[in-house]
């Protein structure tokens, strides 16, 4: 493997760990500040990307379909929150596994009901489209280095607002000791709701931006899904900072992984989340180790 | 609760076990078939309870050791006839004990929300392998031609080719499985399971070793789930990675909740009314899974407890004991044959197992 191919490779692991970020942090947020197990986040990152895709078709603009897709699912979010998840707080685990099964199984139907079941495809967006030709044989999609450019810029900003302002300052401290910032009189109630409607909002955007580079298909959540928790697992529950380091991890070796041993590269996140799992079983930034 | 009279409840055990005996010599093949499938699955709810009841983890896993026996099954049918059950069942286990072993070690040494979400990453590690790889036939499943052969010293035992000699096998492993989980909750080792479950720090204090005892828990728990994944891959003379999916397991868990955790058969009366629900559910509506999303959702919020406390809802009275014992021996004999049994139906069947 020459330099170049190296470097297209290391790209795309990036890319690939920052949007697993953005989906992550969403999951991991939710988890610290509500203490509520989402099974249903997958299922909005692939809402996401059937509402962007649907938007897409019927006006053509892939800038609409963006902020369309995130805006319905954040009040879509602000709802589920009101009605359902809220109740959920303090309950078991169990019964938030079963609640958000539930959900994952109606979210499914309603997106047979409403987009179908087939496989679509969304066109970037115009000014976006085209590669950069590398060598003779070798070129980067331009969308690919404008998505890594959003994600960074959005994990910049998840981080601004964590590390920087009020809410963040009430999310780090709820993610610490609820009870404790509740005591205080912080309006908690608030809180969780904008930070559920933000996660899932969060879910849906991540798939969104990858709807132009992959497809977009029924069981795609199923994968995410799975991948957050190993993110989420690596890096501790409630931990923004090691979301990122799981994440990053997760689409280097993964990348990687395809590169060298094709065959098991599916395994290879699992053998990492193993190892992590030996060493620091609450993860890498989690609290407890 | 109804409390039934020893002599009582054994006679309606004998009663129901009876008529389930005698369920394929009356019922049509459909239905012998598809009570073969309830037991089944009321076999894994049954064994996912040790360890979500009984241990109080909530593992999202047990599919993957369902589907992983199914292959195995499918690895060692021959292409020319069945496979010897002798022989096959034992490999098949031995190799969802040792998967477990492994998933299980690493899994139990979080707890909560990680336990969880380790056990269902590393289900799903097991469907991505048989579904990407081609270990299997991908993700297209394989076929298993010919069902296991029970032969003693080459003479045939029994022809599970037939529907009712398979039934009457599934009903004789799902009475095994119940004595053997009940006689394992009620072991020193079943208390000191709960006691786990109840105060780990307690348990721990007193020398008991957790970890070496929910590691056995989720092992043999496992290896139930497995003989029924073996038994499903042999009905149905197919696997496909769905078998070990997670949707699968997270069904199974709602069977649990259903039936109710705190009783060894509550979730196989959850497993069936489920299964009889969603099959209802299938015939009569396109969506049916959008109903079935909401009935869970219900179940969540209105029925915590299972079909036992819609059972005490139902029934207004309950210091009446003496007229109503009179009532559920009449029941058993419409309920188990063949039809799906519908929810209050089974309901009174929650009641009396927990005497």
């Amino acid at each position: 493997m020459d330099a170049l191919t190296f470097a297209v490779q290391l790209l795309n692991g990036l890319q690939y760990g920052l949007v697993l970020f953005l989906v992550a942090s969403g999951l991991t947020l939710v988890f610290g500040i509500l203490g509520v197990i989402n099974l249903a986040h997958g299922a909005f990152y692939m809402l996401g990307a059937y509402l962007a895709w649907w938007i897409a078709a019927h006006t053509g603009s892939f800038m609409l379909a963006l902020i369309g897709g995130v805006a319905i699912s954040f009040v879509l979010g602000l709802l589920l929150e009101e009605i359902f998840v809220k109740r959920m707080i303090g309950r078991d685990h169990l019964a938030q596994v079963l609640l958000s099964f539930g959900l994952i199984l109606v979210i499914d139907e309603v997106r047979q009901i409403l987009f179908g079941k087939d496989v679509h495809s969304v066109a970037p967006p115009a000014w976006l489209k085209g590669s950069i030709q590398l060598t003779d044989i070798l070129s980067y999609p331009v969308y690919r280095i404008a998505l890594c450019v959003v994600c960074l810029v959005l994990a910049g900003l998840i981080f601004y607002m964590i590390q920087r302002t009020r809410l963040g300052m009430i999310i780090r401290a709820g993610a610490e000791n609820r009870d404790m910032t509740r005591a205080l009189g912080i309006p908690f109630d608030k809180v969780n709701r904008y930070v559920f409607a933000g996660g899932i909002a969060l879910a849906a955007l991540g798939g969104i931006l990858v709807s132009p580079i992959s497809t977009v298909f029924p069981g795609m959540g199923d994968g995410m899904l799975i991948l957050s928790f190993v993110v989420v697992v690596l890096g501790g529950i409630g931990s923004v900072a090691g979301a990122a380091i799981g994440a990053l991890m997760i689409g280097l070796t993964d990348t990687f992984g395809k590169v060298f041993f094709p065959q098991f590269s599916s395994i290879l996140i699992y053998v990492l989340m193993a190892g992590i799992l030996l060493w620091r079983p609450n993860g890498l930034m989690g609290k407890g180790n | 609760m109804i409390r039934l009279h020893p002599t009582m409840l054994r006679g309606l055990v004998a009663l129901i076990l009876i008529a389930a005996a005698a369920l394929p010599l009356l019922a049509p093949n459909y239905y012998v078939q598809f009570a073969s499938k309830a037991m089944l699955m009321g076999m894994v709810a049954l064994s996912l309870n040790l360890v979500v009841g009984y241990g109080g983890l909530v593992s999202l896993c047990h599919a993957a050791f369902f589907g992983l026996a199914g292959y195995m099954l499918g690895f060692m049918t021959p292409e020319s006839g069945g496979a010897s059950f002798w022989l096959s069942l034992p490999v098949a286990l031995l190799a969802v004990a040792v998967v477990a072993a492994i998933i299980g070690a690493l899994s139990l040494r979080t707890r909560g929300i990680y336990f969880i979400m380790v056990t269902l990453a590393f289900g799903e590690m097991l469907f991505y392998l048989f579904h990407d790889t081609r270990i299997g036939g991908g993700s297209d499943g394989m076929y298993i031609y010919f069902k296991p052969e029970i032969a003693i010293a080459g003479l045939p035992l029994l022809d599970l080719e037939q529907t009712r000699s398979f039934y009457w096998l599934v009903l004789a492993m799902l009475v095994g499985a119940i004595l053997l989980i009940m006689a394992i909750v009620k072991s020193p080792f079943g208390h000191a399971l709960q006691a786990a479950r109840d105060n780990e720090k307690r348990a721990l204090s007193l020398g008991f070793p957790v970890f070496r005892l929910r590691l056995v828990a989720f092992v043999v728990s496992a290896m139930i789930a497995g003989l029924a994944g073996y038994l499903s891959a042999a009905q149905f003379g197919f696997v496909a990675p769905q078998m070990l999916g997670w949707h699968l397991s997270a069904t199974v868990l709602v069977m649990v909740v259903l039936g109710g955790m705190s009783s060894v058969l509550g979730p196989v009366i959850g497993a069936f009314a489920l299964i009889g629900l969603e099959e209802v559910l299938k015939s009569s509506f396109e969506h049916w899974k959008l109903i079935k999303g909401l009935i869970i959702i219900g179940i969540v919020f209105a029925l915590p407890g299972g079909i036992r406390q819609l059972a005490e809802l139902l029934r207004p009275r309950r210091e009446d004991d003496e007229p109503v014992s009179a009532d559920p021996p009449a029941d058993p004999n419409a309920r188990r044959p063949a039809a799906p049994a519908a929810p209050p139906k089974v309901e009174t069947k929650g009641d009396f197992q927990h005497v």
